[in-house]
């Protein structure tokens, strides 16, 4: 363990996050971006660098980074052009990625992020927009990499935060928040593991009372939202120690070992580079009119904070229900079309959070893959709203219906199949209350005396009579009335 | 503004070109050359003139984002220095 007094320092990041774009189409080739097709399968000749080819721009590329830029209140510059940015790979067949440089579409925005006991705001210095490049296969053939090509060209973002973030869990809950806005905009899937969304960091560490900051290391291959947080607690740690040891921060690239769980150097031939950025000519300067960014403005969705204050003041939920609600989009939207098919939204969210959250957790699926339609689990909140059936019971009906997810059997059919109907029958109720109340003088006499509290011992004894079908309320209301009754008849 | 050798060669390096000590030395003496004459333009005084990104003035068209049929599979390996009934290959790129 070390021994060094953290206090003293503070770190210094910055995030670029790559938001992989849900189009149709390629960037600038008219090639299906749908994922998992067999390799070399979605290309064109532009996507394998023939030469003769033109690049020509997808309208949605646009519109969709402009819907990002007005999420995170960043400006939208009408003029804005494509640049080379040259290297040799080969999963780059052009020997260039076209991207944006000196110019990106979106620029000075902020995103707001809540901690657990503060609040923040990040700068988002730029957004620009670019194409993916291929994927190279290392370990299939000794001698050779192997090179599918359907993923060159498929449109990307890069988000760059300004330098604001200044802990782990900041850039955690940055991260998150890029997640939940390019969700609720429909723009990317956000799914890091499977590289929709790519995150590179930014850090330095400085003396809190010195104002310029330190030498800073990038850091790559951190496929997770756990792994940035551990990539950059790590590197902080390190960065610390070389200058408590009296040694320099030297700027490098550095590459995430999950398994080793520790930050190590790229080697300088991987890093050597000098991308020679210029003017893209094949693609005239992009032109962004007044009346796309008003489209595209008047399609945004209503955003998670908004969302979430309209929960507490529409449905009267707790702050913190209505934050879990509207933390992704898909559970927001199938809370509501709940709420719609049922009187008490309080109670479908007792449902959502307890019941159908554990369920996607247990099973790790999204919500979009919950087995039970939103209209019978409306019946079955309904149910238990018009007292037809006890809580237990509607926890034991919505673990019948996971079991056969397509029956075609609605909450009630359960219930009777299940013979959880609560009984509200007085005809039923009657020769147990009056059973109960023979068998048991002494209470009676003590009730009668005053102690009412032993309402609850005679409610008791009739549900457990009933097996629980009876329905309290009811049986309240009789028992009250028979010993009251009794009162006066003695 | 001179370029050196040493310049030309790295540039040729990041184009992934190689020549001999005598060619480098008539590539710096022609890329000096070309460097002196952009001068001369640079006496041209541009203060009040907007950079220009592209030559060509074009109104901006957009694609719609549709998709076509993709370009048939052998035909794309076909040309292809090496390649297996999947993948183009290439030299090892990683040791």
């Amino acid at each position: 363990m070390s021994t060094i007094d953290h206090q003293n320092y503070e770190a210094v990041i910055g995030l670029e996050v790559h938001a992989q774009l849900l189009t149709e189409s390629k960037a600038f080739t008219s090639i299906s971006t749908a994922f998992g097709a067999s390799p070399n399968t979605q290309i064109s000749p532009l996507c394998i660098g023939h030469p003769g080819t033109l690049p020509v721009l997808n309208e949605n590329l646009v519109r969709y980074t402009i819907k990002m830029g007005l999420a995170t209140d960043c400006e939208i510059a009408r003029k804005s052009i494509f640049a080379r940015k040259n290297y040799f790979y080969p999963d780059l067949p052009k020997g260039y990625q076209i991207s944006q440089y000196e110019t990106p579409i979106c620029h000075d925005g902020t995103l707001h992020i809540d901690m657990e006991d503060y609040e923040k705001d990040i700068g988002i210095k730029r957004i620009h927009m670019e194409e993916d490049a291929g994927k190279s296969i290392h370990d299939q053939d000794p001698h050779n990499s192997l090179i599918d090509l359907n993923r060159a060209g498929v449109p990307l973002i890069e988000i760059v935060s300004e330098p604001d973030i200044s802990t782990p869990e900041e850039a955690y809950a940055y991260l998150g928040r890029i997640k939940q806005i390019v969700t609720y905009l429909g723009v990317c899937d956000g799914n890091m593991e499977e590289g929709s969304l790519r995150c590179d960091a930014n850090v330095s560490v400085k003396p809190r009372d010195r104002k310029e900051f330190g030498t800073r290391t990038e850091l790559k291959n951190l496929n997770s939202f756990r792994n940035v947080e551990r990539a950059l607690r790590y590197e902080i740690e390190r960065q610390i120690e070389v200058i408590e040891s009296g040694g320099e921060v030297i700027q490098h690239t550095l590459l995430w070992d999950p398994q080793k769980q520790q930050t190590r150097q790229m080697r300088t031939k991987e890093e050597a580079h000098d991308y020679r950025y210029f003017p893209e000519p094949d693609i005239p300067p992009v032109v962004v009119t007044e009346s796309m960014i008003e489209e595209e403005r008047e399609r945004l969705p209503e955003m998670p904070d908004v969302r979430r204050q309209r929960f507490i003041e529409e449905f009267e939920l707790s702050a913190d229900d209505a934050y879990r609600l509207t933390e992704e989009r898909e559970v927001a939207d199938f809370y509501e079309s709940i709420v719609e098919q049922v009187e008490n939204p309080q109670s479908v969210s007792n449902l959502v959070l307890t019941e159908v959250l554990r369920v996607l957790n247990e099973r790790s699926i999204g919500i979009e893959d919950f087995p039970v339609s939103t209209g019978r689990l409306a019946e079955l909140i309904q149910l238990r709203e018009d007292d037809k059936i006890s809580s237990s019971a509607q926890t034991e009906i919505f673990d019948a219906m996971l079991e056969e997810p397509e029956a075609d059997k609605s909450a009630e059919d359960y219930a009777k199949e299940m013979n959880l109907m609560q009984v509200s029958d007085t005809d039923f109720l009657e020769p147990i209350i009056d059973e109960v109340i023979s068998s048991n003088p002494d209470e009676v006499k003590r009730y009668q005396e005053g102690k009412k509290g032993l309402i609850g011992f005679f409610i008791g004894q009739t549900m457990e009579k009933s097996r629980g079908k009876a329905n309290p309320k009811m049986v309240r209301e009789m028992i009250s009335e028979k010993l009251e009754n009794g009162d006066q008849e003695s | 503004m001179s370029v050196t050798t040493e310049e030309v060669e790295y540039i040729a390096d990041l184009a992934r070109l190689q020549f001999e000590q005598d060619e480098l030395e008539d590539l710096a003496e022609d890329m000096n050359q070309i460097l002196d004459y952009m001068e001369k333009l640079g006496e041209l005084d541009t203060g009040d003139v907007e950079p220009l990104e592209h030559v060509v003035d074009l109104e901006f068209r957009y694609r719609p984002d549709e998709t076509e049929e993709p370009l048939d599979h052998d035909e794309a390996l076909k040309n292809a220095p090496d390649a297996d009934s999947d993948y183009f290959r290439v030299p090892r790129v990683i040791e």
